[in-house]
């Protein structure tokens, strides 16, 4: 029975002061209260390591498949999804790879039989361990650690919101919160300084602020168990007391949440040097933490040609008929302005770079665009950068393409900077002058549609939007095939525009998109 | 001597003169009771605790008490050194102090690992000093004669062990605090400035006390709080609660921003900027304050007068149209009162001399302004960290001779820093106490009258009692365990015992 031992008594006890389990007390009456069973309750705060020895293979298993839903929560999140479709998606996603079934889904009555409960358990179990291996595959980077927080967050915002409400309410109190309902008496005759806290800021008007009211249940709390909302003056305080409204509770529950999770995650990473170099542990490890990266484009055309040549620095303003709109506002800055700040040059650079554009060319390319410097001031100001782009110079790194999540969510552009994404950084009204003049869309419909998106903060789906208006005729021919696939990086934008509009060279129909995993962190 | 002044100014120049002379004319009585009190404390003590740590030896040039130095004659050094000793081997409330900052009667770590800190007559600054008892620590007092100690956390060991201890020595307990000072409100204050207060600046404080203290009791739910006069411009909050005293730096942060209402510290600029609809903290506070605000600033304080502070007030107001009709008026009165002025904005609003007004908008505004001049400036410093230390109740003020005493937060608007006994005049107090009791009656009534009942000290240091003994009623493990007759007993016992 292979790795029954894997996890030797000691590494237990390593791991558990790893896991910086403070909380005996805790660990004590909780996950064990009451019932006798080991997860009375389906959600789970994740403040006891494991304590049993698994099978190297489980170890394994169990990791790679919360992965594949962590995975899953960073690609909704980087396109912006709302909660409810996280959790459409979730949905499917837990049933399949960690599924996690209330106490009701047995009878009540037999909810006490520890073998009625096995299945239940089970499930319980493989969610608690796999947590706690994924923690010590992710504790190793502070970009890691944020990404697993930030994931391990959503999941359990997700299975909190989706619990049965009274099996919530039995969390909440093995959470010892000391929560307590306000019933509806105590309720009214507070109405007034409840509303205003509730309501307090939002402008909101006195019919619609009633309903809300109306709507709200409230916990009473110690004070000294929210004092983040005390601070802000956010809750009604009254002998001590806060009266927390319940839509403040699931913030107030996940911010907990995160804070542990985030000061168990910093422990753990103490203790990662302390782990055995033979142990059979680490290639795992290693290989989990590869498997965890946000996707990142590689371009199919690799440095190569479109056509069979290599691009010239000549040829970048046709090509740029395939750009998105991002890019093409970069290029039209450029070319009026003859000049793009730091930013801007990043972004659009390496985009350049991502096409396939040498750095002797890009050098050419980027000499020429800037015409109104000398070159004596080309070569002090510009050239070592880009030439650092290219990892030639400086620190040697080789940066890659921007995706849009990275142009999305960093280096916001300010005042001046023609970097960013139109959908997102442009005013609607900026951003419908710059898709008819850059793009040629002036379509009702297609316009009204990317408005939409933008109020909805899709931004990714107004560029794909714009992007199956442009090749509506090339898609149609493909009968709907692979064109369906959400474009998630500007390089993917232009290989699938250039493929559609060129079918038979290199490939043709631009379905030959890679995403790669590569481990950003590790190198 | 001035027999003719029954309640003479000790603050003044004039009245000091009277003073020192009087002083040398007792010098003779002060000097027995002294030595015998000396003696007394000696002869009572038990303890080899050594006096103080050895590494910490900025000993008092005096070393022990030197008795001859009380025939000095005392100069007019509102706290001279020797009247301070004087007035802490004499009436400082010792026992009271160990019960409160102890919680029980038998000695415990509450006591034993609290820091005190004193301030040297030459400065020096002793930290970490800690004691077993009252007795200990008074009789450091009486060797070292600060002209000022501080109480500080108790802490994991007993602070003066704490190289000992190293890594595990941290602070775990203390009251939660409040400093309030007439310094942070020099901008808006014009009757002083600097060290100097009046009556009427005062109210400054009282405004704040009441504020903060029905906040402390109906939101946070603490019942010990005793206010106590810092002695010159200010005063202090003690928050004794056991929840109170356990709280960490976070905790006692967010109850100091719950407290933050005005903002910013530059001269221009609106520093209350609230959501509405207000908070029902700040809605309370503001009904509390805004009569005060009519009495305490508009009339007292008369901040908006001159045209240059006229000009703060419009540029508080909302409304281009309704400043502009305010500033035309005002200009054509010099120096209009700003109870007037005040007047003047509801009466030019409602005129119709602009159409751009919006009604809520001017009521909002003129919230904010009360606020703006009365809610609570605290030193919020002071009360968001567990070691913070600050002066101890009853201390002499170095600067004024005035002993901080607890304020009675039920007579709060009587309470007059200027009547606030001085330790000049408390001593002068006990020598020229004469026993009612005739003295043939019994001849051991005399010696039976402590110092304290002598003196005006006397009502506030009942009031320290009785709050102690509050506190260690509610410290007792269980309710079941204190039949109502115990209760009554040990208080009697507990006055009994003092001094
Ligand atoms: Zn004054």
């Amino acid at each position: 029975m292979l790795g029954r031992d894997a996890i030797r008594q000691k590494k237990r006890e390593d791991r558990k002061a790893a896991y910086g389990n403070k909380l005996d007390a805790t660990s004590s009456s909780y996950p064990n209260k009451g019932s006798g069973l080991p997860y009375p309750h389906r959600l789970n705060f994740y403040t006891d390591p494991p304590k049993d020895e698994v099978s190297l293979e489980e170890f394994e298993q169990w990791a790679i498949d919360r992965l594949k839903v962590l995975g899953e929560i960073e690609t909704c999140q980087f396109r912006n999804n709302t909660p409810t479709e996280i959790d459409t998606t979730l949905r499917k996603l837990l049933d399949k790879y960690l599924p996690l079934n209330s106490n009701s889904s047995i009878p009540e009555s037999e909810r006490s039989n520890p073998r009625r409960f096995l299945g239940l358990t089970n499930e319980r179990k493989k969610d608690h361990y796999s947590h706690f291996i994924l923690r010590l595959a992710f504790a190793r980077s502070d970009d890691l650690r944020r990404r697993f927080t930030t994931t391990e967050s959503i999941l359990f915002r997700h299975r909190f919101t989706t619990d049965n409400t009274i099996e919530r309410a039995e969390f909440m109190d093995s959470l010892q919160l000391n929560s307590e309902v306000v019933g509806e008496a105590e309720k009214v005759s507070l109405a007034e300084e409840l509303k205003a806290v509730l309501i307090s800021g939002s402008k909101m008007p006195a019919e619609k602020a009633r309903q809300m009211f109306e709507q709200e249940q409230y916990l009473k709390v110690d004070w000294d168990r929210v004092s983040d909302l005390v601070e802000g003056r956010k809750v009604f305080l009254r002998r001590g007391y806060a009266y927390v409204p319940n839509s403040m509770l699931l913030s107030l529950v996940m911010a907990e949440f995160s804070k542990r999770l985030d000061e168990s995650l910093i422990k753990t990473a103490r203790y990662l040097p302390h782990l055995d170099e033979d142990d059979r542990l680490i290639p795992i490890l290693n290989h989990l933490s590869k498997g965890f990266t946000a996707p990142e484009y590689t371009s199919s055309t690799s440095l190569a040609s479109l056509s069979g040549e290599a691009i010239t620095a000549s040829q970048i303003d046709n090509l740029s008929s395939h750009f998105p709109l991002c890019m093409k506002n970069l290029h039209a800055s450029l070319r009026r302005d003859k000049h793009l700040r730091h930013f801007g040059r990043l972004q659009y650079g390496l985009f350049l770079k991502g096409l396939g554009l040498s750095i002797d060319e890009a050098l050419i390319f980027w000499r020429q665009s800037f015409s109104k410097f000398t070159d004596d001031q080309f070569s002090k100001e510009y050239r070592y950068n880009i030439r650092h782009s290219y990892g030639l110079q400086g620190a040697g790194r080789n940066y890659k393409p921007y995706s849009c999540q990275q142009i999305l969510m960093e280096h916001p552009p300010g005042a001046g900077d023609s970097h960013g994404c139109p959908y997102r950084h442009f005013s609607i009204e900026n951003l419908t002058v710059a898709m008819g003049r850059l793009m040629g869309v002036e379509d009702r419909s297609v316009v009204n549609g990317v408005k939409q998106d933008v109020e909805a903060k899709k931004y990714h789906l107004a560029c794909n939007r714009v992007f199956e208006y442009l090749h509506e005729k090339e898609l149609k021919k493909k009968e709907g095939g692979a064109g369906k696939e959400t474009i998630t990086h500007p390089n993917e934008y232009f290989d699938r525009s250039w493929g559609l509009k060129n079918p038979g060279k290199r490939g043709g129909d631009g379905s030959e998109v890679q995403v790669k995993d590569e481990d950003v962190t590790m190198t | 001597m001035a027999p003719h002044k029954t309640t003479p100014d000790y603050d003044s120049d004039d009245a000091m003169q009277d003073v020192e002379s009087m002083q040398v004319d007792s010098v003779g009585a002060k000097e027995k009771t002294v030595k015998d009190d000396l003696e007394h404390m000696f002869d009572d003590d038990l303890d080899d605790e050594p006096m103080v740590d050895a590494s910490n030896a900025h000993k008092n040039s005096s070393g022990k008490v030197n008795i001859t130095a009380i025939s000095d004659i005392p100069s007019a050094n509102p706290s001279d050194p020797e009247d301070m000793l004087q007035f802490y081997s004499r009436l400082f409330p010792w026992r009271q102090l160990f019960r409160w900052l102890n919680h029980s009667e038998l000695p415990s770590t509450d006591f034993a690992h609290r820091e005190f800190a004193f301030t040297l007559h030459n400065d020096a600054y002793l930290r970490y000093q800690c004691y077993p008892t009252f007795e200990t620590l008074r009789r450091d007092v009486l060797n070292l004669n600060p002209s000022r100690f501080e109480i500080g956390p108790v802490y994991s060991t007993k602070p003066r062990d704490r190289k000992q201890a190293k890594g595990s020595f941290k602070p775990i307990e203390k009251e939660l605090v409040f400093d309030i000072d007439l310094t942070d409100y020099d901008e808006i204050r014009t009757c002083c400035s600097k060290t100097k207060i009046c009556i009427k600046c005062w109210q400054f404080v009282t405004m704040a006390i009441k504020v903060v203290d029905v906040a402390l009791r109906d939101d946070f739910g603490f019942q010990h709080i005793m206010w106590v006069y810092s002695g010159r411009r200010g005063a202090h909050a003690w928050v004794c609660d056991k929840k109170a005293r356990k709280l960490g730096d976070g905790k006692r942060r967010a109850i100091a921003a719950y407290f933050e209402v005005v903002k910013g510290s530059s001269q221009s600029g609106k520093k209350v900027n609230l959501e509405r609809p207000l908070h029902p903290h700040i809605r309370r506070s503001h009904d509390i304050l805004k009569d005060d605000f009519k009495q305490n600033i508009l009339e007292n304080q008369d901040p908006f007068r001159t045209e240059k502070q006229a000009e703060r007030l419009l540029q508080l107001l909302p409304d281009r149209q309704l400043k502009e009709a305010l500033r035309e008026k005002w200009d054509s009165t010099i120096e209009r009162p700003s109870s007037d002025k005040w007047k003047d904005i509801d009466a030019l609003a409602g005129s119709g001399v602009s159409k751009t007004i919006i009604p809520k908008v001017l009521l909002e505004h003129k919230q904010d302004i009360i606020l703006e001049y009365t809610y609570p400036r605290l030193d919020a410093e002071v009360s968001k960290h567990l070691n913070h230390l600050l002066k101890s109740p009853f201390v002499v003020h170095p600067g004024t001779g005035k002993v901080c005493v607890p304020i009675d937060i039920s007579k709060l608007d009587e309470f007059d820093p200027d009547a606030v006994p001085t330790v000049t005049r408390l001593l002068k107090e006990i020598d020229q106490w004469k026993n009612p009791v005739k003295e043939e009656d019994d001849g051991v009534s005399t010696s039976r009258v402590s110092d304290i009942d002598k003196t005006s000290l006397k009502p506030y240091h009942d009031l320290f009692s009785k709050f102690v003994q509050k506190l260690l009623n509610a410290e007792r493990p269980s309710p079941t365990e204190k039949p109502l007759h115990t209760e009554k007993s040990v208080k009697v016992k507990a006055e009994e015992m003092d001094f």
